[in-house]
């Protein structure tokens, strides 16, 4: 660790702040050299590379005829897609809400769903959210600017409504017969848009970068969309990707709390126990990684599902979760 | 006891007006929804699209129709446009449906809102075509037929007719379309000559009436007569014990 990243935390005495394990706590700084921003900042700008690229081989296909061998790269969107002619893939929570409605697809789109299924389900849990999908440029530029702002809530919402508006998409997907999110998903219309014409998406978008930087602290992402919550349950359990935590290291400085999305995953607590991030609502967005003045926090590949603490994942008491340092 | 009672209490409440909460974004979600559903019935859908209810509980709004269609037919619906959100249509007067034997927008969907079982692309329904009389140019006594002649299925979906002209001896020569073969592909809107076009794809429901079961036109050979009618010979002879017809001929009676 680089000694002119690091500067003692003090604390509202003037002190240095010791961690609980006894070390000095450190926060990070502004990396200033170009090495070190890119070393902080390695797995957004990864993501933004993930999440644009995927965008552009969408775009590149449908209007630069990007192909292998004569057989179209990648067709479709993020809702249902085609690798080269062959693997199909398929937004799971579109089909299940397809299903609600009792119409019974076609297998393509089911082997496609079933494929998306497995690799976030047992692989990637929700990283879907931070890596892929494109409202996460938007509501990344809306939660950097409140930091900057030091913009707080205007209201308060607890994280748990996404649950009730996936509900809330599957019933009325059965009532209305038709696939009830889709219907409405500002998701949908923002990839949709950017790879095969613009219309009024945008102001869909613009509702939720507003409503992020104003309203609520992650407020579409973290409280109110289905899909996450969708994803957020597929892997909870069964996910390998995760976040690694070395409880011998952290001194609690939460900085990574400060930077942190979905900051009730980082439950010291639980953390503790677990030695990991639990997967489920954790988009594997790698920033805690990369802001961890310790580095206690790694990407880490977990060999055994853990079931037994990602129960209470979404109970989360207040008092544990890291103080949020005051910008 | 007490304080387990008012947590209780309060957790209750607490899920009653989350719900409370979540049913209220509900109800303007579902209204949303059954706007956009109903309220767009002139979209021209692609080729194995027909039922409505079918294609928009299927379609995943992908986009591979679009991709797959080699004349560029397809778009998908943006936000706030007349279609709903996200399905494919297109506009025959910009570009039509080219008809292609492979139906290469079906091959490519993977939810079978483009129905797999078209097997002929003649079969498809896309719409009807439409002549408004008024502003036909054939119909107008002019020599035109561009729609008959562009048409795919010509003779079979579109055929010309004699129609007479007033007190003229000439004949005008018109188009016909005939529902039972015209697939909607909207070659003839695109290829009319009138500043706007006097042929045009409508989805069918919106124009075609239904003449009913209880009309049987005796004169159609295939249509069944299954009243017993009887032939005058097996009718009661007049001054019979029942002489319903010829009563009034009978003086007896007066």
């Amino acid at each position: 660790m680089n000694d002119a990243d690091l500067r003692a935390k003090l604390g509202r005495d003037g002190k240095p702040m010791v961690g609980v394990n006894g070390r000095p706590m450190h926060r990070l700084l502004e990396p200033a050299a170009v090495g070190d921003k890119i070393r902080v900042w390695r797995f957004v700008i990864l993501r933004r590379l993930t999440q644009l690229g995927i965008l552009l081989l969408f775009f590149g296909s449908a209007h630069w005829g990007w192909s292998i061998a004569g057989a179209p790269l990648l067709t479709g969107n993020l809702s249902a897609s085609e690798l080269l002619g062959f693997l199909p893939m398929a937004d799971p929570f579109a089909v299940v809400q397809i299903l609600l409605t009792r119409a019974i697809p076609e297998s393509e789109v089911l082997i496609g769903a079933a494929i998306i299924l497995l690799f976030y389900g047992l692989i990637a849990g929700r990283s879907f959210c931070a890596w892929v999908c494109p409202v996460n440029l938007v509501t990344d530029l809306a939660g950097w600017l409140r930091r900057r702002l030091s913009i707080r809530d205007l209201l308060y919402l607890p994280r748990s409504t996404r649950y009730m508006v996936l509900v809330a998409a599957l019933l009325l997907s059965a009532i209305t017969a038709v696939a009830a999110f889709e219907w409405i998903s500002p998701i949908g219309m923002l990839h949709r848009e950017l790879i095969y014409g613009i219309g009024l998406g945008w102001i869909a978008v613009l509702g939720i970068f507003i409503f992020d930087l104003f309203v609520i602290r992650h407020g579409w992402c973290g409280h109110l969309c289905p899909l996450g919550a969708f994803y957020a349950l597929l892997g909870k359990r069964s996910a390998r990707l995760v976040v690694g935590f070395d409880a011998a290291s952290c001194t609690h400085c939460a900085e990574c709390a400060t930077v942190c999305p979905e900051p009730q995953v980082l439950n010291l607590k639980k953390l503790e126990q677990a030695g990991l991030v639990s997967p489920g609502e954790c988009s594997a967005c790698g920033r805690c990684v990369g802001s961890c003045p310790e580095g206690s926090l790694q990407f880490h590949w977990r060999l055994g599902g853990n079931a037994g603490h990602a129960d209470q994942n979404s109970r989360v008491s207040p008092e544990i979760i890291p103080q949020r340092r005051s910008q | 006891m007490a304080r387990q009672d008012n947590s209780r209490r309060e957790f209750l409440l607490k899920t009653v007006q989350g719900s409370a909460l979540t049913a209220t974004a509900a109800l303007g979600w579902f209204y949303l929804i059954q706007q956009q559903a109903q309220a767009s019935p002139h979209a021209v859908r692609p080729p194995g699209a027909e039922s409505r209810e079918e294609f928009y509980a299927r379609c995943i709004k992908c986009g591979q129709c679009v991709q797959a269609c080699p004349f560029d037919t397809l778009e998908l619906a943006e936000a706030g446009s007349y279609v709903p959100l996200g399905t494919p249509y297109f506009v025959p007067r910009q570009t039509p449906c080219y008809l292609c034997p492979d139906i290469p927008c079906q091959q490519a969907c993977p939810t079978g809102a483009i129905s797999k079982q078209l097997e002929k692309i003649e079969d498809s329904r896309m719409g009807l075509a439409v002549i408004d009389i008024e502003n036909c140019l054939s119909w107008q006594g002019l020599r035109c037929e561009v729609c008959y002649r562009e048409c795919p299925l010509k003779d079979s979906a579109i055929s010309v007719e004699h129609q007479p002209r007033r007190m003229s001896k000439h004949a005008m020569l018109v188009p016909l379309v005939h529902s039972d073969a015209c697939t909607g592909c909207g070659i003839c809107e695109k290829a009319c000559p009138t500043q706007q076009a006097a042929i045009r794809i409508v989805p069918p429901e919106l124009v075609q009436g239904k003449i009913g079961d209880h009309y049987r036109l005796g004169w159609k050979s295939e249509t069944p007569i299954t009243q017993d009618f009887k032939s005058s010979s097996e009718m009661p002879a007049i001054g019979g014990e029942n002489p319903a017809l010829d009563y009034l001929n009978q003086d007896s009676s007066l």
